[in-house]
């Protein structure tokens, strides 16, 4: 498989924090991993940068081919808008529009807006019946797949979801891995930051974060592909 | 099916704007009732004038005939070519005054002819003790004439004299009422036109003319100015001391007014821009997310502009309307006469509310744009 990330020598430095010290890491385009780490590990601050909400100060992140750490506030937005779609542990629906128009929100910002394929999207994730409530009449689990159907509409290089599951119960839990595991058989490149060691246990590798730096690389139970940390 | 970016931008903004109607009525009634102050001070500022006009026309005649260069007298249809020169709207009063020298118990007093009525108009600041004369045979005699020949109302007197060709005559008269003005008036005795022309024994013949005109310094400059130009009988003369006080008192009101309708604004704009700033505020996390999901700062900058026009253009025609009824409270209760509806204040307070609530919005929003996604993203 072709390389779509890849990290080297990245470093982040806050003030006097290091938040990462010369991470490397590479993602095929179809993998699934997992990044894994105590707080202040530097999770968070790895997801913005590969997310390109952030740049690091040293080192050179390569996107699709794009060094995204060249580029500016404004090429950021575009890359992030056409190749990224984000999946947040607080969903982050706009509370005024319904499941539907969330998801066209993201079409909107991206090309037309699509009734048809948002409802698509919906179906995809089990909410067909579901699109025209407002997300304060949609469970938890609900809302999480209304985040993940807006995450998939554009048709994303890469999904970046942030502790998908740390808001859900068991049962919402493997509906929304049901929905990962569907979406990397499609394909789909997906990096997940989890606490959750179930569902680091789905991805094909989980990148171990300790102290800004790569720990360890464990492979999955689904892994069939190699480490090169 | 695809939809029109415009159709989505719309659907966005009537979503926010119904589905937060909660919060969408506290920052409409910021903007109603900024723009009801507004536009009802508006109103009174450009009312005052018409209202106070009329108001200071109490203070008497603002505007006499006398008889042009040596001439003694003029005539009546004198004064109808000189009012030709007044709108008819606002003319308030026309008193034509004749005098005439006169013998009560063979003391000499001066004998005003009048037209009562038109009297009352021009003079409505006259104090009269008793009634107002309605018939012929009836008299107004001023206070010092009453003290001086002990009269009351409802006492007979005799008049004696000379007429226009030297034959003396002898009428008799009822007191209806006295008159105080605390000015000269109280030394004539006030009898009807038609009384003193039949004692004369001529007619047609007036001495002064007082008109009261509800107009501004500027209109009664312009008609003294034409009346003179093109009545060669009578000479105008505006009435300096009521006039000029007029002036003087409608400024400082005008300018308290425009004071207040300045501080108002002000106020509006920040009372709005708070409103507007607090409704941004507590949407920063919207804000991140639509740009964590690739919108550029213009497009949330135009999406909360959107919301912010819609919001100060219904807030402007609300308080138009509002603003309306608050003038029409105010004169009814300080001037006791009502205003008419001005339609051109319904444009001119919604775009003046637009242009507040889009700045008011501006500000925040341009702010809100620097929010960092990261920190939408951040999990807890």
């Amino acid at each position: 498989m072709s390389l779509l990330l890849e990290l080297k020598d990245v470093s982040k430095i806050y003030g006097s924090v290091k938040a990462l010290r010369n991470v490397n890491l590479e993602v095929s385009r179809g993998e699934w991993l997992a990044i894994m780490g105590p707080s202040g590990s530097g999770k968070s601050t790895m997801m913005n940068i590969i997310g390109c909400m952030d740049k690091p100060s040293n080192g050179s992140v390569t996107l699709d081919g794009v060094d995204i750490s060249k580029e500016n506030s404004k090429s950021l937005t575009n890359i992030r808008r056409d190749k990224i779609g984000l999946i947040f542990q607080q969903f982050h629906l706009i509370n005024y529009l319904t499941a539907l128009e969330n998801v066209m929100v993201a079409q909107y910002y991206h090309s037309m807006p699509d009734e048809k394929e948002a409802l698509r999207a919906l179906e995809r994730v089990g909410l067909g019946d579901r699109a025209k409530h407002l997300p304060s009449q949609l469970s938890g689990g609900e809302q999480q797949r209304v985040c993940i159907a807006r995450a998939l509409i554009n048709y994303p290089t890469l999904i970046l979801a942030d502790e998908p599951t740390g808001n859900l119960d068991e049962a919402n839990e493997s509906v929304v891995l049901d929905i990962f595991k569907r979406l990397h058989k499609e394909g789909s490149a997906i990096i997940v930051v989890t606490h959750d060691p179930e569902v680091a246990d789905e991805a094909q590798r989980t990148v171990v974060l300790e102290h800004g730096r790569v720990a360890r690389i464990v492979q999955g139970k689904n892994n069939a592909m190699g480490c090169d940390a | 099916m695809m939809m029109k970016k415009q159709t989505m931008y719309f659907r966005m903004i009537t979503s926010s704007l119904i589905r937060r109607r909660s919060r969408m009525i506290v920052a409409l009634l910021a903007v109603a009732i900024g723009a009801t102050i507004l536009s009802g001070l508006v109103t009174i500022y450009y009312d005052v004038p018409r209202q106070m006009g009329q108001e200071f026309r109490s203070y008497g005649a603002n505007l006499i005939f006398t008889p042009a260069g040596d001439e003694t007298s003029f005539t009546m249809e004198a004064v109808r070519k000189a009012t030709d020169f007044i709108p008819n709207n606002d003319i308030m009063g026309i008193a034509p005054y004749r005098y005439e020298t006169v013998k009560i118990n063979e003391q000499p007093f001066t004998a005003a002819g009048v037209i009562m009525d038109e009297v009352k108009k021009t003079s409505p600041y006259w104090f009269v003790s008793g009634q107002w004369p309605q018939n012929d045979g009836e008299a107004l005699i001023g206070q010092e004439v009453s003290d001086y020949i002990r009269l009351s109302p409802g006492d007979m007197f005799t008049v004696t004299g000379a007429n226009s060709v030297g034959d003396s005559f002898s009428r008799d008269f009822t007191v209806l009422g006295i008159v105080q003005t605390g000015g000269i008036e109280e030394a004539f005795l006030f009898v009807s036109l038609s009384d003193l022309e039949e004692m004369a024994g001529d007619k047609g013949r007036l001495d002064v003319v007082e008109c009261s005109v509800s107009a501004s310094q500027a209109e009664l400059d312009d008609i003294v100015r034409r009346i003179d130009e093109n009545v060669e009988e009578v000479t105008p003369r505006l009435v300096k001391r009521v006039t000029r006080s007029e002036g003087a008192v409608l400024a400082k009101l005008q300018a308290l007014v425009y004071l207040v309708t300045t501080i108002a604004l002000l106020l509006t704009m920040i009372c709005v821009a708070t409103t507007m700033m607090a409704v941004v505020a507590e949407r920063r996390k919207e804000i991140g997310l639509k740009k964590a999901l690739g919108a550029a700062n213009r497009s949330i900058v135009m999406e909360f502009l959107g919301e912010g026009l819609f919001l100060g253009g219904l807030g402007g025609l609300l308080g138009a309307l509002f603003g309306f009824a608050f003038a029409q409270t105010v004169s009814l209760n300080v001037f006791g006469r009502s205003i008419s509806f001005q339609p051109r204040l319904i444009p001119a307070s919604m775009a003046i509310s637009i242009i507040i609530t889009g700045l008011a919005c501006l500000l925040p929003v341009r702010s809100a744009t620097d929010v960092d996604p990261a920190i939408v993203l951040r999990g807890e």
